[in-house]
């Protein structure tokens, strides 16, 4: 028992019978203050999407869906753009998801996590995460376009003029991909972290192989983690125009592009366009309102199907 | 009549443990650990948590491996091959010395697949092999008569004392010869229990047994030796008859009669 006799600024305790607490202040001003930043939030999101959904439902129609632009983008549609986006998203998630899910698996099963190179690793890819879009794009011109596809032309092409070394797809799908790299690394890891242990042993204790278990055991188990990084690095990737506005994407095409080194239109630069360059801002408006509202919906049911993944592939997990 | 009674000549020792020092990083939890364990019988490893009684028994089949920052010395033998010396791939140690966790640990995959993991990852491919084997480790865990019918549904639609039994038939698909428990009951009720106690009196005819736990009524139960181990040192080891009634050590004593622990 603590004795408060020594000092004499507190009168003694009665060790018996009530203590006297002080009364308890009303919540009324935290609520309020919680409720109505809450408040501020959803207003602002209803204006934001309430804004682009009464803008562009009216432009939205088959024809916009399927059609290209035309008259300098004051008619038409936006089908380039839709079908650039869904390439360049694919290619970019071929190239990412393998490299993420083994570097998680490296840094996650093959190094110790207390080792000082796979904490200066994982600050690596924190930084990464935290690189401006902006720098990315720089990047992917100086290297893949320079470096590589230059390297490419003058190895295999004998310098006649560029065919790899110039914005292509493929070069802004790999820039997408180093971009969107920390988003399925660490959700891999977050994936690989909740194995249990036990069922790890349970492989190695029957004789099978790290190899084995790798492949067998923790990388099915880690199937709706990495499947939810897939498509979180497409979401973000969708959205993206600095990286590919150097290294691939282009204003206006009259074809759809059909090889690895072949330009594209992109929903996301098509906007950036249309507000920025157009000779009439007011008559591409409501192109501008549709082609906004299609990006948004496309990425709404890419996250849609992100959370719907997850939540239907973690009730056949183990969960020992 | 102890175990060595019950045999007349010589014991076979199947195991044979000299000097096992354990560190978790800079940390000792065992001490100079020696121990012959005999074939065919069962070989029980009590004491209080934290005393190393686990930490023993994987090192008994490498498991320890996959945990960073572990160092081990010593030499542990199968038949006198050296385990860690004689074996490069722990994997391969691992078929021939098996091992039943605390908690039960399916994986999430069919009751058929479950058996069937030990068999595919180690090279045999063959249906028909893996179906009667199959067929033949769940008979000898018990487990047939409730499973047959139900060899697709996932592992995790059975009860606790089911999966326990059906991770013994996955253990024993490989065919080991040494079977190493980790307190492989004590997740358990008091009739899944008595069913894993009378499933390895029935198992130590044909496998040696290596069994943790916590519970001393179920040591002096169920095995043939038992060794009692206290803060990473082997206090006693001897016939459990003996080491029951009439232990040499006071720590012994005071141990098995509920003084600490």
């Amino acid at each position: 028992m603590k004795t408060v006799q020594n000092n004499n600024t507190v009168s003694a305790v009665s060790l018996s019978g009530p203590l006297e607490f002080k009364p308890k202040t009303s919540g009324t001003i935290p609520r309020g203050l919680t409720f109505l930043a809450v408040a501020i939030i959803v207003t602002m999101l209803l204006i934001i999407l309430g804004n682009i959904f009464l803008g562009g439902i009216g432009t939205i129609n088959w024809e916009f869906l399927t059609h290209p632009p035309e008259n300098g983008m004051e008619a038409g549609g936006i089908f380039p753009a839709i079908f650039g986006t869904v390439a360049l998203v694919i290619l970019m998630v071929i190239a990412v998801v393998p490299f993420g899910v083994l570097t998680a698996i490296y840094l996650h099963e093959f190094t110790r996590p207390s080792s000082k190179i796979t904490r200066i690793i994982r600050v690596a890819i924190n930084n990464l995460a935290g690189v401006p879009s902006i720098v990315f794009g720089l990047f992917g011109l100086g290297f893949f376009i320079g470096f590589v596809g230059g390297g490419l032309d003058s190895i295999f092409y004998d310098n006649e003029g560029p065919v790899w070394g110039q914005p292509a797809i493929i070069w802004a799908s790999l820039t997408l991909a180093l971009l969107t790299l920390p988003v399925v690394i660490i959700s891999t890891e977050e994936a690989l972290r909740t194995i249990p242990r036990e069922l790890k042993e349970a492989s190695y204790a029957l004789g099978g192989t790290r190899l084995q278990t790798i492949g067998r055991v923790i990388i099915p188990q880690a199937l709706p983690g990495i499947l939810t990084g897939a498509i979180l690095a497409v979401s973000r990737g969708a959205g993206e125009v600095a990286p590919i506005m150097f290294t691939g994407a282009a204003y206006y095409l009259p074809y759809l592009p059909g090889k690895l080194n072949d330009q594209f239109m992109e929903l996301g630069y098509h906007i950036y366009v249309m507000a920025t360059q157009s000779p009439d801002v007011e008559a591409t408006k409501p192109i501008l309102y549709g082609t906004v509202l299609v990006l948004l919906v496309l990425t709404f049911i890419l996250n849609f199907v992100a959370i719907y993944i997850r939540s239907s592939m973690r009730k056949k997990r183990a969960t020992v | 009549m102890t175990a060595s009674e019950k045999r007349n000549g010589t014991p076979v020792y199947k195991l044979v443990v000299r000097d096992i020092d354990f560190y978790y990083g800079a940390n000792k939890v065992l001490h100079g650990i020696s121990m012959d364990i005999e074939k065919n019988r069962v070989t029980a490893l009590i004491g209080p948590s934290g005393c190393g009684k686990s930490t023993f028994l994987r090192t008994l089949n490498r498991m320890n491996e996959i945990i960073p920052d572990t160092r081990m010395t010593g030499v542990v033998t199968l038949d006198g091959k050296d385990i860690y010396r004689d074996f490069n791939d722990p994997s391969t140690i691992r078929t021939r010395i098996g091992m039943v966790f605390q908690k039960s640990n399916p994986f999430p995959k069919s009751i058929f697949d479950n058996i069937a993991y030990g068999l595919k990852v180690n090279g045999i491919k063959d249906k028909a092999i893996i179906r009667t084997v199959v067929e033949d480790s769940l008979k000898r865990a018990f487990l047939w008569d409730e499973v047959k019918d139900i060899l697709d549904h996932n592992a995790y639609m059975l009860s606790g004392g089911q999966q326990q039994r059906l991770c013994i038939a996955r253990a024993l698909a490989i065919r080991p010869e040494v079977i190493l428990m980790d307190e492989p009951a004590s997740a358990l009720d008091p009739l899944s229990t008595s069913k894993i106690e009378d499933l390895i009196g029935e198992l130590k005819k044909n496998y040696t047994i290596v069994i943790v736990t916590h519970n001393m009524q179920q040591a002096a139960r169920i095995s043939d030796y038992t060794a009692f181990f206290y803060e990473g040192v082997m206090v006693e080891f001897g016939p459990t008859k003996e080491l029951f009634t009439k232990p040499d050590r006071k720590k012994t004593e005071d141990y098995i009669t509920g003084r600490f622990g």
